[in-house]
């Protein structure tokens, strides 16, 4: 697209390895003469999650975050892939479904946290209902808009060949429509984990959101909220790129044709 | 529930909260498109600098916005700007990437129709940059839109004073008052879907019309 | 009514339309498709449907396959009134019918799960050499050329063991150079397999060289205009005269010169 000539392929790390180079020095710099002294520089930062790791408390709190998106994210994906499914196959059912998830949807599962006080109190139970609520809504969206974007020569094919509707959806529509369904799940397992961090910060008292709010209130060490941040940011990417390696998947990966 | 949220109205309170959500919003989500798309088609456009900026957007990504609610406090103070900034935070790395990919995938044909009829850089930019991404920013500043109207009412929550996110945690706080609380949480649905809505309405103006054609 | 060439003689009717007549509606406009076709096909017969583009070929074969009922007439099928789909005929798609997520294999053995192991796998070898796939068991669709895909299609449709394929233009995908030679092989496959097919396209060179008979329809609504025996046996000269004369007679028929 440019006019430069074709990157080579070492290319690829030297380059972010500059910009990120860079990013650190402005930011040990900025923090260099502004002369501040509650904001931390990279250095400090390092030194506070080596000392969160060696307290142990990194881990802990790294585990806590993760099994609540676990059970979050796989209870929203048992409940709702089967539910997407139906709504994409009877079209009926979804148009008398549909308005109620387009009113719901919206509604961040930030604000659900009064209800989901309510109903579970403060504690794991509330950050779990609220990870499941933050996954479920685009995990069905995602099947309903799967299955009905299945090309039609498919369903037909599946019927010529003598299969009844159920095998027709589960050997022909299914595989179809997995990979929209898998992009899904992708952006859901990522919104599950801005909601477990945002509910941590709320609703209980461990985890990684936990960390970054508890850090700053019980003395304001600003070098374990940046580690905890990092911490956070590191382990989404890492989350989005296990799904993405499931996009690669052979039996899948006809559905992505162009992977930017 | 509807006599709560009636009770609301007649004090005024709830449009003035409406309001200030929105204001918010829009000034974060505004600030956000205003840098985030020229800077995001700027760095789609050059390889390599895509290659130096994507994985660190992607680290920045995942962070919630409220992760940043510490920091915000202490740069902003309680108040106004933080939640601005937090709603900033929240649209500016996706508006980022879908300005990014947006102009990755033009097709190479357009770029090079442009060039053989002759077109300067500049016109090139205004005459087949832009309307070719411009579909592509529609729903990406669509479904930001919607991000910033999750992130405005946990914002409230936490950092200021007004606003309906704020008008569900002090429904609760101060005196249980559950009514208010659903009722505030269908209005924030409601408006939500308005927003949606209304953006969908821009996809459907002819002239964007034509990237949609496959339905 | 019995078709030349190498056919054998007809014994009884396999495929009769009565009186078929289609009005599409929507939105309360009705537009008529086809009007009183009536038609009869012999076992073992190729028959061809020509006809401009447009003018409902498609919606007719769709009708005798089961996927649309008519506003008025019959399809029969050795006497059988079709109520739907069949893998006793198999329908092979204008493109893109195979299935993307199963190998070569896998799709071939798609309408074969009622069969033991081993009966399977003979089969899917048998037909994957029929039609030329060798070598290319375990590939997947994405790796194969327009032509492959198409072979891989009929290989599929064939496994079942149908009385009858229907074609809708399964060659317009393909550059002319690989239209000739999946021409080829159809005939072939054809010959060893002596099914009855009725093929749709709107290249009437390509049914002059493939079908015992030419049906040709007119522009919507559809009635038949004319039915051509053709009478050269296969393989056929494209460039004799018999062939340009029955060639010419179909483009006249259908309102085109022979001269561009």
């Amino acid at each position: 697209m440019n006019s430069l000539s074709e990157p080579k392929k070492w290319e690829k790390v030297l380059w972010p390895l500059l910009a990120s180079a860079l990013l650190l020095a402005v930011w040990h710099y900025s923090v260099v003469w502004t002369q501040t002294r509650v904001f931390p520089g990279p250095l400090q930062v390092e030194k506070g999650m080596v000392e969160l790791f060696h307290k142990n408390v990194l881990w802990r709190d790294i585990g806590s975050s993760l099994s609540r998106v676990a059970i979050g994210f796989g209870a929203a994906a048992l409940l709702g892939i089967p539910l997407g499914l139906s709504l994409g196959w009877y079209p009926a059912a979804n148009q008398v479904v549909n308005p109620v998830m387009q009113i719901l949807r919206p509604i961040s599962p930030i604000a659900w946290i009064p209800v989901a006080i309510i109903f579970f109190g403060v504690g794991n139970y509330a950050a779990v209902f609220l990870i499941f609520l933050g996954a479920f809504f685009p995990i069905v969206v995602a099947c309903v808009s799967g299955v009905s974007n299945v090309p039609s020569v498919f369903r037909r094919a599946g019927r010529n060949f003598g299969l009844a509707p159920a095998q027709v959806l589960a050997r022909v529509v299914f595989p179809a429509a997995l990979p929209q369904i898998i992009v899904g799940l992708r952006l859901a397992l990522g919104i599950a984990w801005l909601v477990v961090v945002a509910a941590e910060m709320v609703a209980v008292d461990s985890g990684l959101g936990y960390l970054v709010i508890d850090s700053r209130n019980s003395g304001k060490r600003y070098d374990l909220v940046v580690a905890a941040m990092l911490m956070i940011g590191v382990i989404g990417l890492a989350l989005d790129l296990v799904f993405r390696r499931l996009e690669t998947i052979k039996s899948v990966r006809w559905g992505f044709r162009d992977e930017s | 529930m509807l006599r709560g949220v009636g009770d609301l109205l007649r004090h005024g309170l709830l449009f003035k909260y409406v309001v200030a959500s929105l204001f918010r919003v829009s000034w974060g989500f505004g600030l956000a498109a205003i840098l985030a798309i020229p800077l995001g088609l700027t760095i789609g456009w050059f390889r390599r600098a895509e290659m130096a900026i994507n994985p660190l957007v992607q680290v920045f990504r995942p962070i919630s916005p409220l992760a940043w609610i510490p920091l915000a406090i202490l740069w902003f103070g309680v108040g106004d700007s933080a939640s601005v900034f937090l709603i900033f935070l929240g649209c500016f790395f996706p508006l980022l990437l879908t300005a990014i990919n947006a102009v990755r995938n033009i097709p190479a044909v357009y770029i090079n129709a442009g060039r053989n009829f002759g077109l300067g850089p500049a016109d090139l930019v205004y005459r087949v940059l832009y309307p070719a991404v411009i579909p592509q920013l529609l729903i990406g500043l669509r479904i930001t839109l919607g991000v910033a109207w999750l992130v405005v009412v946990a914002a409230e929550m936490i950092a200021v004073d007004s606003g309906l996110g704020f008008l569900i945690v002090d429904a609760r706080n101060a005196g249980n008052r559950y009514d208010l609380v659903v009722g505030g949480m269908v209005v924030i649905g409601l408006i939500g879907l308005l927003l949606d809505t209304a953006m969908r309405s821009l996809e459907k103006v002819k002239s964007f019309r034509w990237a949609y054609s496959e339905d | 009514m019995s078709s030349g060439g190498a056919a054998t003689p007809a014994v009884g009717i396999k495929l009769r339309v009565e009186h078929l007549s289609m009005v599409f509606t929507r939105d309360g406009k009705s537009t008529p498709v086809l009007q009183d076709i009536n038609l009869e096909v012999s076992p073992g017969e190729f028959v061809c449907l020509v006809g401009p583009s447009g003018c409902g070929k498609s919606t007719l074969l769709n009708i005798v396959g089961g996927f649309l009922s008519p506003t008025s007439g019959t399809v029969r099928i050795d006497g059988e009134i079709v109520h739907g789909p069949d893998p006793r005929r198999i329908f092979v798609f204008q493109e893109r019918g195979v299935f993307p997520w199963l190998t070569v294999e896998g799709n071939i053995g798609f309408g074969l799960s009622k069969l033991s192991q081993p009966e399977r796998k003979q089969r899917i070898a048998y037909y994957v050499k029929l039609v030329g796939l060798e070598g290319f068991e375990q590939a997947y669709p994405s790796e194969l050329s327009g032509g492959m895909k198409q072979r891989l299609e009929v290989a599929r449709a064939l496994a079942v063991n149908p009385d009858m394929l229907y074609l809708d233009e399964p060659f317009g995908a393909l550059d002319s150079i690989t239209r000739l030679v999946m021409r080829g092989e159809l005939l072939r496959i054809w010959e060893a397999e002596r099914k009855t097919i009725v093929f749709v396209t709107h290249d009437i060179d390509e049914a002059v060289q493939l079908a015992d008979r030419v049906v040709v329809l007119s522009a919507r609504p559809a009635a038949i205009q004319g039915v051509v025996n053709i009478d050269i046996p296969h393989p056929r000269a494209i460039s004799s005269s018999r062939y340009l004369e029955l060639r010419d007679g179909i483009f006249q028929q259908i309102g085109l010169a022979s001269k561009v």
